[in-house]
């Protein structure tokens, strides 16, 4: 399944994919811890899985409606009182795009 | 007998009965707090007046003559992951330090209404990941019967605060057997219920196919009365099971005559201690005095459902945990710097080791390449580790196994090596994996005077079965009142 482990390229493209800044250090460190983990899920690879269907939930998980009345709930300033960072009833963020 | 020795079914019988009040009830636990837990560190953080001011409501419920509830007056503790409105919730980490969460779990909201009296939240490793409690970001919790040691995870102050009285009940998570190991490690009752039998509206989610919410109690009564008050389908959870909830609180059976008990071949191969081992066939020995018919079963694929269960949940993990960006909630940082290295340098600061290590590898195997390999295949294992239990339960009306393979660990023993720490898990992770019901309690001690958890595991919403065996175990052994000695002042040995 995964032949060589880990390369230092791809932890720091998960890292990345992860939206994780990482330290040299961690870099080292998870991609080794990684590996170990890894190599020890490969483990799967040896069961034969041929035509089993995937079981991703244990539910028989249906979409779950209700009356679409107006219920009392929270309100916009519960939520935005937990924000780091809040402008005129908005979470205010850094620049997306720059000029 | 001080209040705090009492079971949470005593407690509410002595508030009800006007035997004591609920405020004295809540000061005697507060007092316990004060002497013990500068030793145990399960609390998080205490909410003395919101505690008094419950218990003063109660027993005005009580003088009136108006029903004050089933958990009338009793002191509860709550894991540090669910959310109770305008207090701070962490879930262990530094990331929403300062978080106040801004409406009440559904369990909150049932058991505040059943009388209940909250007294703060309870430790636990970062985001429920951890066996061993040693990864919140706010310091260890210690194992009451031996502080130098583990109180297990990830809901490690919940079992800690039960067993040294410092609550009669707590609330917890079990994810991948995160009630049911630090209920072993602590040697009290701990209940994981059937994936969909409680709401997890207002959990904060780990592994949502995995997630299920359960108590902590000294005594399996105690469990079930919690269980009835939290169970239920509620509109908010749509995960939550369509079903009534049955009465978890019957006397139990006078004998077990003709039910059968299954025992795994396999757990006897998965490094299981020796004393485990024995306090384990001692504990079916009970059962089978009792008239029970012990039959092995197999579960040939309890091997591989640590490595399954690490793939399935961190994949969760790395999704569920994308919401914590330094947007709406929590601490900020990198902000100069544009929006993505804000997002990734609030995520750095704010995660610890342990989290960040699931959500690489959560990214990891659900990127492309990898996917088919790791993902998918897990999800098929998932399937075969659930056709393994549902063949075993034909064959017999409850499984029995040990919880851990070993007693309380000491604590740096497992950290420099999270794969070691994982396969600590092995006896409880295929329970969450196939949504079944199980439950832990104390089958005895080690050499070193640490609790062993005995594991009943029943078929999926069969609750009061399971509850049943447990009772009866409880019924003709001692080892469940057995509490641990701690004074005020005691230091950590070792």
């Amino acid at each position: 399944m995964n032949d060589g482990g880990i390369t230092r390229e791809e932890v720091e493209k998960v890292a990345r994919l992860a939206r994780l800044a990482v330290t040299a250090e961690e870099k080292q460190v998870f991609g080794r811890q990684l590996n170990s983990i890894l190599e020890y899920m490969e483990k799967l690879g040896a069961l034969n899985v041929d035509g089993i269907e995937p079981l991703d939930h244990v539910l028989p998980l249906r979409n779950v409606m209700r009356e679409d009345i107006a219920a009392s709930g929270s309100g916009p300033q519960a939520f935005l009182a937990a924000a780091p960072a809040t402008r005129d009833g908005f979470f205010l963020v850094p620049p997306v795009l720059s000029d | 007998m001080k209040i705090h020795e009492m079971t949470a079914s005593r407690i509410a019988a002595g508030v009800r009965a006007g035997e004591f009040s609920a405020r004295e009830a809540a000061l005697d636990a507060l007092k316990r707090i004060g002497e013990v837990d500068g030793t145990v560190r399960a609390f998080l953080r205490l909410d003395p007046e919101g505690a008094l001011a419950a218990a003063d409501r109660i027993d005005e419920r009580v003088a009136s003559g108006e029903d004050p509830g089933p958990l009338a007056g009793v002191p509860v503790g709550l894991k540090d992951n669910l959310c109770v409105e305008g207090r701070e919730v962490t879930c262990g980490s530094a990331i929403l330090a300062g978080y106040a969460a801004p409406y009440d779990a559904t369990v909150v909201a049932r058991l505040r209404a059943s009388g209940a009296v909250f007294l703060g939240q309870l430790n636990m490793d970062e985001f429920a990941m951890g066996s061993s409690n040693e990864n919140s970001s706010y310091g260890p919790v210690r194992n009451p019967w031996d502080p130098c040691r583990v109180p297990g995870g990830s809901s490690g102050g919940a079992a800690a605060a039960v067993a040294s009285r410092q609550c009669a009940l707590a609330l917890g998570s079990d994810t991948g057997g995160s009630i049911r190991q630090p209920a072993s490690l602590c040697g009290v009752a701990g209940l994981k219920p059937t994936y969909g039998r409680v709401s997890r509206y207002g959990l904060i989610a780990y592994a949502s196919s995995l997630d299920q919410i359960g108590p902590f109690a000294r005594s399996v009564e105690d469990v079930a009365l919690a269980l009835e008050v939290m169970a239920g389908p509620d509109p908010r959870d749509s995960t939550s099971a369509p079903l009534p909830v049955p009465s978890c609180r019957r006397e139990p059976p006078p004998t077990l005559e003709g039910m059968r008990l299954g025992v795994p071949a396999e757990c006897f191969s998965e490094g299981m201690s020796a004393e485990v081992e024995e306090r384990f066939r001692e504990a079916c020995a009970v059962y089978r005095d009792a008239g029970a018919e012990l039959v092995e079963i197999r579960l040939p694929r309890l091997p591989d459902s640590v490595a399954c269960y690490y793939i399935i949940s961190t994949a969760e993990a790395s999704s569920n945990l994308a919401r914590f960006d330094g947007v709406q909630y929590g601490i900020r940082s990198g902000a100069g710097e544009g929006m993505i290295e804000m997002y990734q340098q609030t995520r750095a600061q704010g995660f610890g080791p342990e989290v960040k290590r699931r959500i690489m590898l959560g990214t990891y195997v659900l990127s492309a390449g990898y996917y088919e390999a790791f993902y998918a295949r897990a999800l098929k294992v998932r399937r075969l580790i659930k056709d393994d239990f549902d063949r075993a339960f034909e064959t017999c009306g409850c499984i029995l196994m040990p919880t851990s393979p070993t007693t309380a660990f000491r604590l740096g023993e497992k950290t420099a090596d999270p794969l070691q720490m994982y396969l600590s898990d092995i006896f409880t992770i295929g329970v969450n994996l196939a949504g079944l019901p199980a439950i832990s309690i104390n089958c005895g001690f080690d050499g070193a005077g640490l609790p062993v958890g005995l594991q009943i595991i029943a078929p999926a919403f069969e609750e009061p079965r399971l509850l049943d065996v447990a009772r009866f175990f409880e019924g003709r052994t001692r080892h469940h009142l057995r509490s641990p000695v701690l004074g005020p002042g005691e230091e950590a040995r070792g």
